[in-house]
């Protein structure tokens, strides 16, 4: 190797670039490579044409194949024409789709939804976006929305009650869902940092809170909600079932959401213990402004994952009688009009589901990616 | 305790498990005063700097820094951090905040200082340490050298009477340890009381008020640094420093 400076840098060789090179590199790069690309691609060109067909180009939607209004299950194509090559009969969702929503919430009354989902999107966005304009305002209007969102709700300050057994389909799952995460994060942290802890009872408290939440099935937690809560309350006061089964899922929540921090606490160099203790900050200030930002950015993967298997979960609620998405579309095919629809049904509830998850998901991803680039860029 | 030791460490023992780190160490440190503390690795020097901020904690007797005592006493902990600043090996800067913010996190939230203040103050420390052009970059950026004197910048910005070096070059690479050493050199020269543990002993020689020498826990010799490099006391001295003169 003489002479290194006379060599010319050269474009890479072609069979390794471009969509050509990409697909002999990942697709068929060996023989038991290739032989597996080609099976998912005939899986996918078996399965892709028929679901399409069947949910959507040889679907009913409003109306059946002779044109005619679909009101119950003996209209929908599959059911009268059995013998023709009909797709799924939307019309069950569609009819229901009120209930699918909102559960039995009064119409009348219903844009109070509609707005707490739109200002939950408002209240969302200083956490989607970072660059947003006047992010500190509407971080504040983040903190106060779970009361916002209570007040248009529930009622009362003017409003018309709304007891929560009218309430159902997405709106408990979301109530559960985003309630249920939003107060176990900052709970978790604090049962993660008391786990830590040096004083000998906050530690021994922590740690036996979540051993014994973790240690338990959510089901039980919701049965013990649900059942044995109110014997320990005192005569009288009688919590609202939603609220006994959010008390229930969100502990849940915070348990595993304490031990996914933990983990992240655990990663963090003593050095940084040291170095923040060194400039004086106080027990506080250093994990708020050095542990805390740090452990939480390792464990972002995690706490999306246990987030959304929390947002799954919160269906488990069917089993106490509250009717949340999927309990609704119990509902429904146990009604005798649209029976025997189930695959509409549990396709439209999976999808529902898929979409929050899936966008749960993404933004996780998005999260690493703009956290991965604001540090450790360079050495280490 | 001497009138003015600004430090001053009494019998003061310290076990790890049953491992017994510091054996009655003695040291009174006068104002203003440089000091060089060498040995062995597992000599117990580390431990005993950090004992002087309470990163550790000593066991038996007594550390009184600055006209305050470090017991269990939090306040006293806190009022002595806020004296003494730390350099570490590892540097342990923030590594999710800029540089900018490395150094103006603790005027901020330990003095209550205005922000565009402690901005102007640590721009003038990053001057000290000459890098200023790098006061928006993340230490991951940058290089060891230049990692080390942000530590170092970030230890002045809290206007510390004291400063404790535990190693400051051990983790450098060689071509990078003269910018970290001229830094501490001008800062000795500015009249600040430095305990510094290190095997520069070219250092040492030329700012080093006097050297202490430690092994297995114990002060073995404490002397000028003309006596302790031509005429040193101790039998483990000489063999220590021609063990590290004469690689």
């Amino acid at each position: 190797m003489e002479n290194n400076s006379d060599i010319e840098t050269r474009k890479p060789p072609v069979a390794t670039t471009g969509i050509l090179g990409w697909c002999r590199q990942h697709l068929f790069s060996n023989w038991v490579n290739s032989f597996i690309t080609l099976l998912v691609i005939y899986f996918l060109y078996q399965l892709i044409p028929w679901f399409l067909d069947w949910s959507v180009f040889s679907a009913d939607f409003w109306t059946n194949y002779k044109g005619e209004l679909i009101v119950d299950r003996t209209f929908c194509s599959r059911v009268a024409d059995p013998e023709g090559d009909h797709g799924a009969c939307w019309a069950i969702i569609i009819v229901r789709f009120y209930q699918f929503m909102y559960g039995f919430y009064p119409s009348e009354q219903v844009w109070r939804v509609n707005l707490t989902y739109f200002l939950l999107v408002v209240a969302l966005l200083p956490l989607l976006i970072e660059k947003i304009p006047g992010r500190k305002h509407l971080i504040k209007f983040t903190i106060v929305f779970p009361i916002v969102a209570f007040i248009l709700l529930y009622g009362g300050f003017g409003f018309q009650v709304i007891p929560t057994n009218k309430w159902g389909g997405l709106l408990v799952t979301l109530v559960l869902g985003v309630f249920g995460i939003a107060i176990a994060f900052p709970l978790g942290i604090l049962l993660a940092l008391g786990r830590r802890s040096q004083l000998p009872v906050i530690s021994m408290f922590c740690t036996l809170f979540i051993e014994f939440i973790r240690g338990v099935p959510l089901i039980t937690l919701l049965f013990f909600g649900m059942v044995m809560l109110p014997l320990f309350l005192p005569e009288g006061l009688n919590l609202d079932g939603l609220v006994r089964v959010l008390v229930a899922v969100t502990l849940f929540q915070a348990a595993y959401m304490a031990e996914v921090i933990r983990g992240g606490l655990q990663a963090i160099p003593r050095g940084q213990y040291e170095a923040a203790q060194s400039v004086g900050l106080s027990y506080w200030q250093m994990n708020r402004k050095i542990i805390l930002p740090q452990a939480i950015r390792i464990s972002i993967p995690s706490i999306v994952n246990t987030s959304i298997g929390l947002f799954k979960d919160t269906t488990l609620v069917i089993i106490i009688g509250l009717l949340d998405l999927l309990g609704i579309g119990r509902g429904a095919l146990a009604d005798a009009t649209w029976m025997g629809l189930s695959n509409e049904v549990y396709v439209f509830v999976a999808l529902v589901f898929f979409i929050f998850t899936f966008s749960m998901s993404r933004y996780s991803l998005y999260l690493e990616k703009k956290l991965k680039t604001g540090i450790n860029m360079g050495a280490d | 305790m001497s009138d003015n030791s600004i430090i001053s460490l009494q019998n003061v023992n310290k076990w790890f498990g049953d491992f017994q780190v510091l054996k009655d160490v003695n040291l009174e440190v006068k104002k203003k005063e440089r000091i060089v503390v060498c040995g062995p690795s597992g000599s117990g020097k580390s431990t005993m700097i950090r004992c002087i901020n309470r990163l550790e904690e000593h066991q038996e007797g007594k550390i009184v820094v600055d006209g305050i005592e470090l017991t269990g006493n939090l306040k006293n902990i806190d009022s002595v951090r806020k004296e003494v600043g730390m350099v570490f090996q590892q540097f342990n800067l923030f590594p999710h905040l800029s540089v900018k913010e490395n150094i103006t996190l603790a005027p901020i939230w330990v003095k209550k200082m205005p922000k565009a203040e402690a901005e102007e103050l640590a721009m003038k420390q990053l001057e000290i340490v000459k890098i200023p052009e790098q006061a928006n970059k993340y230490p991951g950026q940058l290089s060891g050298g230049q990692q080390q004197r942000v530590a170092i910048a970030r230890s002045l910005a809290m206007n510390p009477n004291i400063m404790l070096f535990d190693e400051p070059t051990s983790a450098l690479d060689p071509e990078m340890i003269k910018e970290v050493l001229d830094v501490m050199v001008d800062l000795a020269e500015g009249g600040m009381t430095m305990i510094v543990v290190t095997h520069e002993m070219g250092f040492a020689k030329t700012v080093a008020d006097r050297m202490v020498f430690m092994d297995e826990g114990k002060i073995v010799e404490e002397a000028s640094p003309d006596k302790f490099f031509n005429n040193p006391e101790s039998d483990r001295t000489k063999l220590f420093l021609s063990q590290i003169l004469h690689q």
